[in-house]
């Protein structure tokens, strides 16, 4: 390791260490500027660089795949911020790279009022990512005709990005070996600079996390919805993608519950700024009035539901009375509280 | 939008209104166009008599026919404001969808600032021209049988009524001292009319009853809760921008194009916000 690796690590580590102290992230610049203080000026713009190089390197990048389980009852633009946002946090870390984004609506056993035909659903989700170059969606759970666990997906699309994984790398098989040059590097860019003979790792498989709003996080709490050992696993061994609006209460929720606070570097909470409360309760709800819910939801679904005159006061009665499914599922066994 | 049933009711014509909104549209989001969406249910549900009034789809008092955006001039001044050429532009791309609202940039064009009561009356004028060109075609036209469809083609045309688009920061002005002339707002709210938009949390209601002015002429004042919050402040896009993060779904896919194409709002770090977390005010 040269001196500059060293010096690079060792600020790193630094960062790291004032991030756990401070709970905020080191912005480069920030970090640059205490270096170029420390160090002399001569040094800071290299410093800069090899940071930056370091940080953006996507070798040394975790690659990361979000998971929204949810009803997209319908799919608003809300829905499709999350991922948004959750991808701009992940590279602002310099530590993760969001390569997949990944919408699976739950299938029509869920019993949730209101749900309509998941046929529907998939439909307008796929009208939504259209013009997403990253954005998919997956029917598999909704094709199922018992209810799913939400963790019983993660493991589903670990499990296939497990096996992608595999078949890729017998396909590259050895390492391979890359002549590096100097890109010129544009400000705002993200593209790495590579460096010379750098051979290329076999890629480990991307982590699968959960991506959702503040309501699932704290839907933890609602007794017999979620079984502990499922939460346990899903921030334990994939983790959560948390969004919440400014002052919220998904920190205390975090801090009241001992899973949760034990795994809590797993659980990434991210602020959102721009306030967007587009639920598909309240299109539903606007649908049913006559009301206009253009640019809420993208166009293509709003012409959809237009067309198929899908969500009135009838399809909102759909399931009422009817007990959700995990509810009736996870009866039996008397369920342990999440918070002691 | 469906037809009522009733046959008296169709025979009554409504008032067409035109809703404009003024302001930089710097750049338009899909919150500058969610407030023409609300505003025309809203004026499209007002109904006299009361009874009626939570029927939906049921013909109200008003048809909004048109709406404009009318982008300001780049001698407004304000800080960060980009060409007038492109905001007309952008505001162009994301209107490229909606059958009936559209981009009017007069208002851009002129060489000084323009007071928002003069953008009012240039429009108004405009309408009328519109409107008695249109009475002098069906003068001249033979009487023709009337259209089950349209309830308006059996009687004259009604005189259009054009009501300025805006959010309830906008009625907050009123009381800043030495901004506005008084003369000038009596004209906005007798003349013209308001359709204020505001969110969930607040009640602008109260700041009319606190103004002899406002509170005279309140039947033209037409205040809008906007229940599904979605404030997309340009400012905090502008932001975004600047910092590489991502605005889809918040201004439309057309107008991320063109800012790209044309690399709007990538300025320098010192013309941005703070470093350390956006908590743009302006």
């Amino acid at each position: 390791m040269s001196k500059l690796d060293k010096e690079v690590s060792h600020e790193q580590s630094q960062a790291g260490l004032m991030e756990e102290k401070y709970g905020f992230q080191f912005d480069l610049e920030i970090l640059s500027s205490a270096y170029w203080q420390h160090k002399g000026w001569y040094l800071a713009p290299a410093f800069c660089t090899w940071l930056r190089m370091a940080m953006e390197d996507p070798d040394r990048r975790t690659e990361v795949v979000l998971l929204a389980c949810g009803s997209f009852n319908p799919i608003t633009n809300m829905h499709l911020r999350l991922f948004e946002l959750a991808k701009d946090y992940f590279h602002e870390t310099g530590k993760y790279k969001v390569i997949k984004g990944i919408i699976s609506p739950v299938g029509d056993a869920y019993k949730k009022k209101g749900l309509i035909s998941a046929n529907h659903r998939v439909t307008m989700a796929k009208l939504a990512t259209k013009n997403s170059d990253w954005v998919e969606v997956d029917d598999w759970e909704s094709c199922q005709s018992e209810w799913l666990e939400t963790l019983k997906v993660l493991r589903y699309h670990h499990q296939k990005l497990l096996s992608a994984g595999v078949t890729n790398s017998l396909q590259d098989a050895g390492p391979i070996t890359k002549l590096g040059r100097k890109r010129k590097q544009e400000p705002n860019s993200h593209e790495p600079i590579k460096k010379k003979n750098q051979s290329q790792a076999v890629k480990s498989v991307p982590q699968v996390k959960l991506l959702c709003g503040s309501d699932m996080l704290e839907s933890f709490g609602i007794p017999n919805l979620w079984k502990l050992e499922d939460i346990t696993e899903i921030v334990e061994k994939h983790g959560l993608v948390c969004i919440s609006r400014a002052g919220n209460n998904v920190q205390k929720f975090i801090y009241e519950s001992d899973i949760l606070w034990r795994h809590k570097d797993n659980i990434h909470l991210v602020e959102e700024w721009i306030p967007n409360d587009i639920s598909s309760t309240r299109i539903r709800r606007a649908l049913r009035r006559g009301q206009s819910v253009r640019y809420l939801v993208p166009d293509g679904v709003r012409a959809y539901i237009e067309r198929h005159g899908l969500y009135s006061a009838d399809s909102e009665g759909s399931n009422a009375g009817v007990p959700l499914a995990p509810l009736q599922k996870h009866l039996p066994e008397p369920s342990q509280p999440l918070s002691s | 939008m469906r037809k009522c049933s009733l046959k008296g009711r169709r025979m009554r014509s409504r008032i067409p209104v035109i809703l404009l909104a003024c302001g930089s549209f710097n750049p338009t989001t899909n919150m500058h166009m969610r407030l023409f969406e609300l505003a025309r249910d809203h004026l499209h549900q007002t109904v006299l008599p009361v009874e009626v009034a939570y029927i939906p789809r049921f013909p109200g008092r008003y048809e909004v026919i048109e709406g404009i955006m009318s982008p300001v001039s780049d001698n407004y001044g304000k800080k960060g404001l980009v060409s007038a050429r492109h905001r007309v532009a952008m505001a162009k791309l994301a209107l490229e969808t909606s059958d009936w609202i559209r981009v009017d940039p007069w208002e851009s064009q002129q060489d000084t600032w323009t007071e928002t009561v003069k953008v009012l009356r240039h429009h108004y004028n405009e309408a009328l021209r519109a409107f008695q060109s249109k009475k002098e075609l069906m003068r001249n036209k033979h009487p023709t049988e009337n259209s089950a469809e349209d309830s308006l083609s059996c009687q004259q045309p009604v005189l259009p009524e054009l009501k300025l688009l805006c959010g309830a920061d906008f009625l907050q002005t009123f009381k800043t001292p030495n901004l506005w002339k008084e003369e000038d707002i009596k004209e906005i709210v007798e003349k013209f009319g308001l359709v204020c938009i505001s969110r969930a949390g607040s009640d602008p209601s109260q700041l009319i009853q606190e103004s002899d002015l406002l509170s005279k002429f309140q039947h033209n004042i037409f205040l809008v809760r906007e229940w599904i919050q979605n404030e997309i402040s340009a400012t905090q896009i502008r932001c975004a921008l600047c910092r590489g993060l991502s605005v889809k779904y918040l201004i439309p896919d057309a107008v991320i194009a063109y800012i790209a194409q044309h690399s709007l709002y990538t300025a320098t770090r010192a013309a941005c916000c703070s470093l350390s977390g956006c908590t743009a005010q302006q």
